[in-house]
Order: C-alpha cells, then structure tokens, then sequence
C-alpha cells in the first residue's frame, strides 16, 4: 500500500493519464449516445451543449494521448470505452437527466486533474513544488505536463460552470 | 482516497484477519509507516469518533468508522478491477495499490460504470490476499 498522494515514476504517470482519457472518452460518448438517442427532444442550446462537450473532450484526450505516447505506454481506444459506455445506458435508465450526466462528467473530470495535480504538487498556479519535483524524475518535460495538466483542468471548470447555468436557467 | 481512509481501509481489513482489534504495530506494517505516524492518525480517527484505542489491545472502529471503511474498500475494489477488465493490466492489484491514493470517491464513482461489480462488494475482497476473490476467480476461468 503507497501512503500519500506522490505520484513518482513513468509507469504510475501513464497510468493515471490513460485514466484521464478513459473519463474523457465517457464524456465523448455519453454526449453522442444522448444526441443520437434524443435527437429530437433535445432543445437547441443542450444539443449544442453536449457537441461541444464531445470536441473539448476529444481535444483534451488528443492532448493527454501526446503525453502517454511520451512515456513509450499506450493510450486506451475510443471505441472500447464507447462500447463499455452504451453497454451502461442501455443497462441503466437512472441517467434520464441529459444536464445532470453531463454536469457529472464534468465534475468528475475537474476532481480528476486537481487530484492529479495536487500528486505532482502542482496544485495552485504557484511555480511547481520543488521538493516534489526531485522525487519525480519523469521522462517527459515536467513543466509541459503540469502547463496541460492546468489549462485542462481550467477547461473542466468552465464546463461545469456552463452547465450549471444552463441547469439553472432551465429550472 | 485520503490518508484518513487508507488507515480506516487497513484497520477494517486486519480486524477482519484478526477478528478483534488491530494493533498498531500491525496498522503500520500495512501502510509501510513508522508506528509514532500510526499512532498519530489513530488518535485523529478516535478524534473523528471513526475509531477506538485501548491502549495495549489496539483500535476497533467504530461502526461510522466500519462504514466508511467500508466505502473505502469498495472504491479500492473498483480501481482493481478496472485496471484488470478495462486496461488489462498484469500487476493490476501493485498498481492499484499505487494509484489509490490518488483516486477520488468521485471518479471511482465513474470509473464504476465501466466495470461488473459483484453486490457482494466489498464482502467478497479476501482480506488474507489482500484481493477482490472474485476477480482471481474469474481469472482463474478465464484461463
């Protein structure tokens, strides 16, 4: 058992990032499985809603992927998740809520990055906790990782604002 | 998953072994920490009324203690089993030792969706093994 939160070599890197695309892929595919599904009943604003959701995220994983591929590890596919996924809803009505599945993933992906950066001591915008940073020789550039790591982690939190408000509005 | 669950995790799985209270000697062993820092944390626990000590017996939880214990183990249990199932790692139970501390209830919560979970979790983890006894059953099969 690993006491702590240090996250401190290659391999426990690249696993935690192909966790952050496995929740960005179930953000991809939740949004295309409620635009498909619910074509028609989806209003305007909450069709253009889970379509940008679905590109952010699909940027982030492209982005996360470019890291992984780094620290010579795989990344994991799309259509595997996808298929986990739809298997999920088609098991499950409990997620009817189109705004609330999405204001999750969201969240979900927000807690994910602020966990991970707090890992790497890299929690605020402060310049990246030093005596962290000897402990954790990675083979990729650690600044970069920490800079994508932030801007992502500022794309989630907008998201969940936007979808919050437009719960909000709704209500 | 906090510090604070990782020692309530452990405590919950050697009472199990023991079936009585867990020492804190043996609550150190399992964290890989020194027994002052085991000390320590078991008097926050007693603090958070999570947890118990008498002196020269050990700690029991308390039953709040037992259920997030509990939740604790479920969440560990998830991680195990999605590395296993969804990323098809090897040495999922080393690594999932080694990424628990950074996986949140919230996004075991999601990763949940993903992965079969039998509704006997966490009743069905071997506290011996240290290991979910279904998952090295359906390995077992699957060979």
């Amino acid at each position: 058992m690993s006491l702590g939160q240090a996250v401190a070599s290659d391999r426990q890197l690249a696993r935690l990032l192909q966790i952050g695309v496995v929740l960005e892929e179930m953000v991809e595919a939740s949004a295309h499985h409620h635009v498909r599904e619910r074509e028609q009943a989806l209003d305007e604003p909450v069709a253009a809603l889970l379509e940008e959701a679905a590109t952010e995220s699909a940027r982030h994983r492209e982005r996360l992927e470019a890291l992984i591929a780094e620290l010579d590890a795989d990344s994991v596919a799309y259509e595997e998740i996808q298929t986990l996924v739809e298997a999920q809803y088609a098991s499950d009505d409990e997620f009817d809520d189109v705004l609330y599945d999405q204001l999750c993933n969201e969240e979900t992906a927000y807690k994910f990055y602020d966990d991970l950066l707090g890992a790497l001591g890299a929690t605020d915008d402060d310049p990246v906790d030093d005596s962290l940073a000897d402990e954790t020789a990675f083979s990729i550039d650690r600044d970069r990782l920490v800079a994508t790591l932030r801007e992502i982690r500022a794309e989630e939190a907008d998201g969940v604002e936007t979808v919050t408000d437009t719960m909000e509005r709704r209500a | 998953m906090n510090t604070a669950d990782q020692y309530l995790k452990a405590i919950y799985l050697i009472q199990e072994v023991e079936d009585g209270p867990a020492s804190t000697g043996d609550v150190a062993d399992a964290l890989e920490v020194s027994p002052a820092s085991a000390n320590e944390m078991i008097g926050k626990l007693e603090g958070r009324g999570l947890a118990a000590h008498e002196k020269y017996k050990g700690v029991d939880l308390t039953d709040e203690g037992i259920v997030r214990a509990r939740d604790a183990l479920s969440n560990y249990c998830i991680i195990e089993r999605f590395l296993a199932n969804v990323l098809d790692v090897e040495e999922f139970r080393v690594e999932a030792q080694s990424l628990e501390a950074v996986i949140d209830d919230t996004v075991a919560e999601r990763l949940d969706r993903l992965i079969d979970r039998s509704e006997q979790c966490p009743d069905c983890f071997d506290a011996d093994t240290d290991a979910c006894a279904l998952l090295e059953l359906e390995e077992a099969g699957a060979d």
